[in-house]
């Protein structure tokens, strides 16, 4: 099999998935020229983010990357969600084929995307380093970092 | 249920060939090179197995070389053109964008050596035209090497016109006929066809053999190197299992091409009709020319790979253009020779059916790809632009 099992299941199982139409914050990375987008929802209370939810334009692992961010951050501080890397996803995903980690990879950008449309909706000062722009010009510009 | 709908990756070996082969181990089991019995019994199968192929390619024995498939046949078709070329000063070869990569990656590596690569486009409905082509031909043309049909979109070119045309201007002409070979009628001479590539595992033979035809006079260069077998055009001794394997697969699908296709085509054309209500879908590659099993269609706002894995999951076997399927970063070079857009290309669906399909079989995939692609445009979050108007469609929406 291409995927573990961890995978599948979250592809074929997705959770979290769905539009949210009363989202604090939204954030969309990647490029249907290069074949993936995730856009993630969060919903915040008291720096808690309490819901989160996701729809994704892409292949089976940019999908379970999707679900398995949104599960790793549900219910988590902002200030944990935003230490989410691309390496929890995908070891919490029992691994990745090598030409997929660009998906864990968007799925944090997605993540940060959505915690940055919430500081700025909001008000809130944060440091631009910690975050990504959202502004992916193509995914692939963040390709493979070692596993 | 279960529908294997990827015969143009590879076929399922017929009980022919099969009945075919095992002889070949059990009993034909000597040296064609050797000069007792058992090597003389074997050597006499593996000129019936010869005999076979050219009667049904029309072309001598003589010009049928066994090669380990497809992609060795096409290699040494290139590579014997070119080392022509070189001995006339003849350094330019025309081909086509959507070939397979057997043919590209050979192109490719000729440019090292100094030849001009001139790659035609294929247009909407992915069918070169002569006029290009003739366009093309230069006093230094070495070799026009263009597909008989494509993997992908199936489509078919005017064989016998390029061949006409390539014979007029005394240029080789090769064809990789990997696709069309046991599906669609060859005739080489008729065709005017110098050099042509065949592989036995799209025909319900066995993988990892095929042929490489070259016409009388043709100077012929060695990939391998070794004993004289393949008159010293090709070392290494004979696969003759699966040699005769390929000879009686191609023998019945010659033998069943016209019913074959009168049965496949009306259950093609169905696929494409019913998946075609799907809204803002296309189909790929024209729909007249086009191998009697293919069927290729992109459904807007959805990945490819995805949509496999779920036709999987629901027992389809099919195959995609999407990047993701072939680990590179661009979706299939023959979906983007053939203008389509990335976000397009990304979406692709190939459904190859063979004689063996069943209308059940046509009819559950009617009824269950229709249901992925809406569940997958549901999660979609292009889908969702392009319905709320903030992504302008690629794609009309006809659909039901
Ligand atoms: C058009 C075309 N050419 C060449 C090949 C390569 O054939 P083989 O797999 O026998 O090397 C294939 C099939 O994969 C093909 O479809």
């Amino acid at each position: 099999m291409l995927y573990s099992e961890k995978v599948m299941d979250h592809f074929k199982n997705p959770r979290n998935v769905g539009k949210m139409e009363d989202a604090d914050g939204v954030g969309e990375v990647g490029n249907a020229v290069c074949g993936d987008i995730m856009k993630m929802y969060i919903k915040v209370e008291n720096d808690i983010i309490t819901d989160v939810s996701f729809n994704t334009f892409g292949c089976g692992s940019a999908i379970a990357t999707s679900s398995m961010a949104t599960e790793l951050i549900k219910g988590k501080p902002i200030s944990e969600a935003l230490t989410l890397s691309n390496k929890a996803v995908v070891e919490a995903l029992d691994g990745l084929p090598a030409n997929k980690l660009h998906c864990s990879v968007l799925a944090e950008e997605a993540v940060k995307a959505a915690v940055k449309d919430y500081y700025d909706r909001h008000g809130i000062a944060y440091d631009p380093e910690l975050l990504c722009s959202g502004d992916c010009s193509c995914c692939h510009e963040h390709d493979a970092p070692a596993q | 249920m279960f529908v294997y709908a990827d015969n143009a990756a590879t076929t399922k070996t017929s009980k022919t060939a099969i009945n075919a082969m095992l002889p070949m181990l059990e009993e034909f089991y000597g040296n064609p090179s050797s000069l007792h019995t058992p090597g003389q019994l074997a050597k006499e199968k593996l000129e019936q197995a010869r005999e076979t192929m050219a009667k049904y390619l029309n072309a001598f024995p003589s010009e049928i070389y066994f090669t380990s498939g497809g992609s060795e046949a096409d290699n040494q078709a290139i590579l014997t053109a070119a080392a022509a070329g070189e001995r006339r000063g003849r350094k330019h070869i025309i081909s086509t964008k959507f070939e397979h990569h057997a043919v590209l990656h050979t192109l490719d590596k000729l440019k090292e050596r100094g030849f001009e690569i001139t790659l035609l486009d294929v247009g909407e409905n992915g069918i070169v035209k002569l006029e290009d082509i003739d366009a093309a031909i230069r006093e230094d043309t070495a070799l026009v090497t263009i597909m008989f049909a494509n993997n992908e979109i199936g489509t078919i070119q005017p064989i016998a016109e390029i061949g006409k045309l390539c014979h007029r201007h005394g240029v080789c002409f090769h064809t990789d006929a990997v696709q069309a070979a046991g599906h669609i009628p060859i005739d080489v001479k008729a065709m005017n066809i110098d050099m042509l590539s065949l592989s036995a595992h799209k025909f319900h033979g066995p993988r990892g053999v095929g042929v490489f035809f070259a016409r009388r006079g043709v100077r012929i260069e060695n990939l391998i190197n070794g004993g004289a077998q393949e008159r010293g055009k090709r070392a290494g001794t004979e696969n003759l299992p699966a040699i005769a394997g390929m000879a009686a697969a191609f023998a019945e699908s010659c033998e069943s091409m016209e019913k074959n296709a009168a049965k496949l085509i009306p259950m093609r054309d169905k696929l494409i009709r019913e998946l075609s209500k799907i809204p803002f879908s296309i189909v790929n590659g024209d729909l007249e020319n086009r191998l009697p099993g293919n069927v290729n269609m992109c459904f807007e706002g959805i990945e490819g790979e995805s949509l496999l894995l779920l036709l999987d999951e629901a027992g389809i076997a099919a195959s995609s253009g999407s990047a993701c399927t072939s680990g590179s970063l661009d979706p299939s070079h023959v979906l983007l020779a053939i203008g389509l857009p990335h976000e397009i290309a990304h979406g692709s669906l190939r459904l190859s059916i063979s004689e063996e399909t069943t209308e059940e079989e046509i009819d559950y995939i009617i009824e269950t790809v229709p249901k992925i692609v809406e569940y997958l445009r549901n999660m979609s979050p292009v889908w969702e632009d392009l319905e709320n108007g903030t992504r302008e469609h690629l794609v009309c929406k006809k659909g039901a």
